[in-house]
């Protein structure tokens, strides 16, 4: 009995015969230089109606601790900032989560085209669930993170980490495409620009 | 689930249904407009749009012609990364590892994050028979899972559902399943989408087993990508300890760079969106984050049939944004559930028949579900020349019926217009009675076109297939041959 592995891909050579692999595929072409992209990157993450806050690097923990406002955040070992009353994650389970408030992460790039934040997991960014659970995401960036476009995200990114990208809240549009923001995912997204 | 799209009527008997649902058909409207006048915002903004579409169809077209190495490069690249590799022929074999997995986990729930594929091979229902609920955690799915219905858009599924409606379901179906909704429950979308918020995230919290597919998978880094809006997909691949994604063996790229121009097509093209709210991407099994047991499923279902047809393999570079149906004239009108497959509009027009063939009747309609007006081929970010795979398709119809005894009245038609059109007096004469039968139906005719014309609602006899879902607008009352004798080719002015 040949396996259902065998029996596909002998259909596809055989699907394949006499076609020629050879495809011109053409580069993608690239955005045009739009200037100060930590301001383009703060304006297009806005426009997914997240807040976005820019700020020093001195300024960077009485910020944080006045956009939680009182509320409880889990942080990654590694996030390098002191934020008072925080929950540091060894491996807190989904439901220890479901019950914090706030999550303080870093990013690993921003993309200014798009608004978007990539986070690749790193110790200073936490386990996927972290900034997953928690109702309100903390993120903060730092403006040399900042790049123009996805292509230079994609050269930056190393595929054998877990990577979440995110343009702003949780959104849905599923209710007569009135669109909603907070279903799943955290309601509140704030990114923290550092400059 | 227990609807399923299997014995659906024919596109044109479900076609008139459908047409008859004001309220489906308003909703429709305002879904395909709202969506549509977004993605040509998003879209304008990228000067290059158009070598953007050749690149992301370059890179699919790339990864098609040459499947087979790349099939084999991602399954060395997913074992590497600790995945477990498994092929499936068909839906049946896809179900029943899925099963398999799950009853190995000794579950009795496993939650989904929406997926084409797993719709496509049945799996909820599969899964059920097994004893094994799945539980769908997008908000639309969930929306037409506890209505008991079947999507009706590739990207909003319950975009036939109004606010009221969905409220009703959600107060009466969801005590059955899970968390209640509050007593006090709105038709707020907000309010809605809470309550869906709260009765899921009960689930997610205890969900040992999760159901994905992806957008792409990366051949070189054994990635799988999942675009998503909600956070459910997220939910989905991080929270639960066992992951089974079922992949299409089409959703192939071959590198990890080949992701950025898909990346920067579809959110546009789908939602109209600079970029998705969640994209994830996950490479095998992550340690210490994440499902710690990682399943991939190579599902074929077809698409090696799709794929050794010259004109309708590029149908399997669909990247499923759904821009199509936005755009759809005739999809506009009928909405998704006439098309009797998870694949509705013109992708669905042309995609059901590669993958099934056309013996069964159903199937065999959909390519006749076009006006040929070439909208899709437009929007489509990765370039499918759908009217031309239609028109091919068609031919297949046509090359099924070649050894029936009865012609079909098409072919009658045909043929007769082939006699009149091969000689210019039995023309004239055609034209004559065709001006006279015009006349007739502008007097007697209760259906008039936009722009005033008259038309024929129902005809009897063998037009009834055609005439029972569109107006057959009345033949002008004279020809354009007989207006230039008239006129002197329009020297002489109208006349008239
Ligand atoms: S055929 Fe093209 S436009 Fe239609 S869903 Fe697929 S990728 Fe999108």
């Amino acid at each position: 009995m040949t396996s259902a592995r065998d029996e596909i891909l002998r259909r596809v050579r055989s699907a394949l015969d006499g076609v020629s692999p050879a495809v011109a595929v053409p580069p993608a072409p690239r955005a045009p230089d739009r200037g100060d992209l930590v301001a383009l990157f703060v304006e297009r993450v806005e426009d997914y109606r997240a807040e976005v806050t820019r700020c020093t690097p001195a300024e960077l923990d009485g910020l944080v601790a006045e956009v939680l406002n009182g509320a409880q955040a889990v942080v990654p070992p590694g996030l390098g900032l002191d934020v008072a009353g925080s929950v540091v994650d060894h491996g807190l389970t989904s439901i220890e989560l479901d019950g914090i408030d706030a999550v303080v992460t870093r990013a690993a790039v921003g993309i200014a085209e798009t608004g978007t934040i990539v986070l690749d997991h790193q110790p200073d960014q936490g386990r996927r669930v972290i900034s997953l659970v928690p109702d309100l995401h903390v993120c903060i960036v730092d403006s040399s993170q900042v790049v123009a476009d996805v292509p230079d995200a994609i050269a930056l990114l190393d595929p054998a980490r877990p990577l979440t990208w995110i343009s702003g809240p949780s959104a849905t549009s599923d209710i007569e495409l009135d669109r909603v923001e907070g279903v799943h995912g955290p309601r509140t997204l704030h990114v923290v620009v550092v400059a | 689930m227990s609807g399923t799209f299997v014995g659906m009527p024919a596109f044109p008997t479900a076609a008139r249904a459908a047409l008859g649902n004001t309220q489906l058909r308003r909703n429709l409207a305002h879904a395909t407009h709202t969506i549509r006048d977004k993605r040509a915002q998003v879209v304008g903004e990228v000067e290059e749009w158009e070598a953007l579409r050749l690149a992301g169809a370059g890179v699919k077209e790339a990864a098609l012609r040459d499947l087979a190495t790349h099939l084999e490069t991602l399954e060395e690249s997913l074992i590497r990364a600790g995945a477990v590799v498994h092929w499936a022929r068909d839906a049946e074999e896809a179900c029943e590892i899925v099963a398999q997995v799950a009853k190995s986990h000794q579950v009795d729930e496993v939650v989904k994050v929406k997926s084409m594929a797993t719709l496509e091979i049945g799996l909820n229902d599969h899964l059920e028979r097994e004893g094994i609920a799945a539980w769908e955690t997008d908000l639309a799915e969930l929306i037409v899972q506890l209505g008991d219905d079947l999507p009706s858009h590739i990207l909003v599924p319950a975009i036939h559902r109004n606010r009221a409606e969905i409220r009703e379901i959600f107060r009466t179906r969801m005590a059955a399943s899970g968390r209640p909704a509050p007593d006090d429950l709105s038709d707020d979308p907000a309010a809605l989408a809470g309550a869906a918020r709260e009765h899921m995230r009960e689930k997610f919290l205890r969900a040992k087993v999760a159901v994905s597919g992806a957008n792409f998978a990366v051949a070189d880094t054994g990635t799988l990508v999942v675009v998503e809006s909600e956070g459910n997909g997220r939910m989905c691949l991080t929270l639960p300890e066992v992951l089974i994604s079922v992949v299409g063996i089409e959703k192939v790229v071959a590198t990890w760079s080949d992701l950025d121009p898909m990346l920067r097509l579809l959110p546009r093209s789908s939602t109209g969106e600079r970029m998705n709210p969640y994209t994830s991407t996950w490479s095998g099994v992550h340690p210490g984050d994440g499902p710690q047991e990682v399943h991939v499923v190579l599902l074929d279902n077809g698409r090696t049939r799709a794929l050794a047809d010259d004109v309708g393999r590029q149908a399997l570079r669909c990247i499923r944004c759904s821009a199509c149906l936005n755009v759809c004239p005739v999809y506009e009108r009928t909405g998704g559930h006439a098309y009797g497959s998870v694949y509705p509009g013109p992708i669905g027009a042309i995609l059901n028949p590669l993958l099934k063939g056309v013996s069964d009747e159903q199937t065999a309609s959909l390519p006749y579900a076009s006006s040929l007006c070439g909208a899709c081929f437009e929007v489509c970010p990765v370039r499918i020349d759908i009217p031309s795979v239609l028109v091919d398709q068609r031919a297949a119809v046509v090359d099924s019926h070649r050894d029936d005894r009865r012609p079909k009245a098409e072919a009658v038609a045909m043929k007769a217009a082939a006699w009149a059109f091969s000689d210019s007096r039995r023309l004239a004469w055609a034209e004559r009675a065709s001006g006279l039968a015009g006349r007739v139906m502008s007097r007697f005719s209760r259906t008039t076109l936009p722009g005033g014309r008259a038309a024929a609602g129902r005809l009897p006899g063998p037009a009834a297939g055609w005439t029972g879902a569109r107006d057959l607008p009345a033949p002008p009352e004279e020809s354009f041959r007989a207006w230039w004798d008239r006129t002197d080719g329009g020297q002489f002015g109208e006349g008239r």
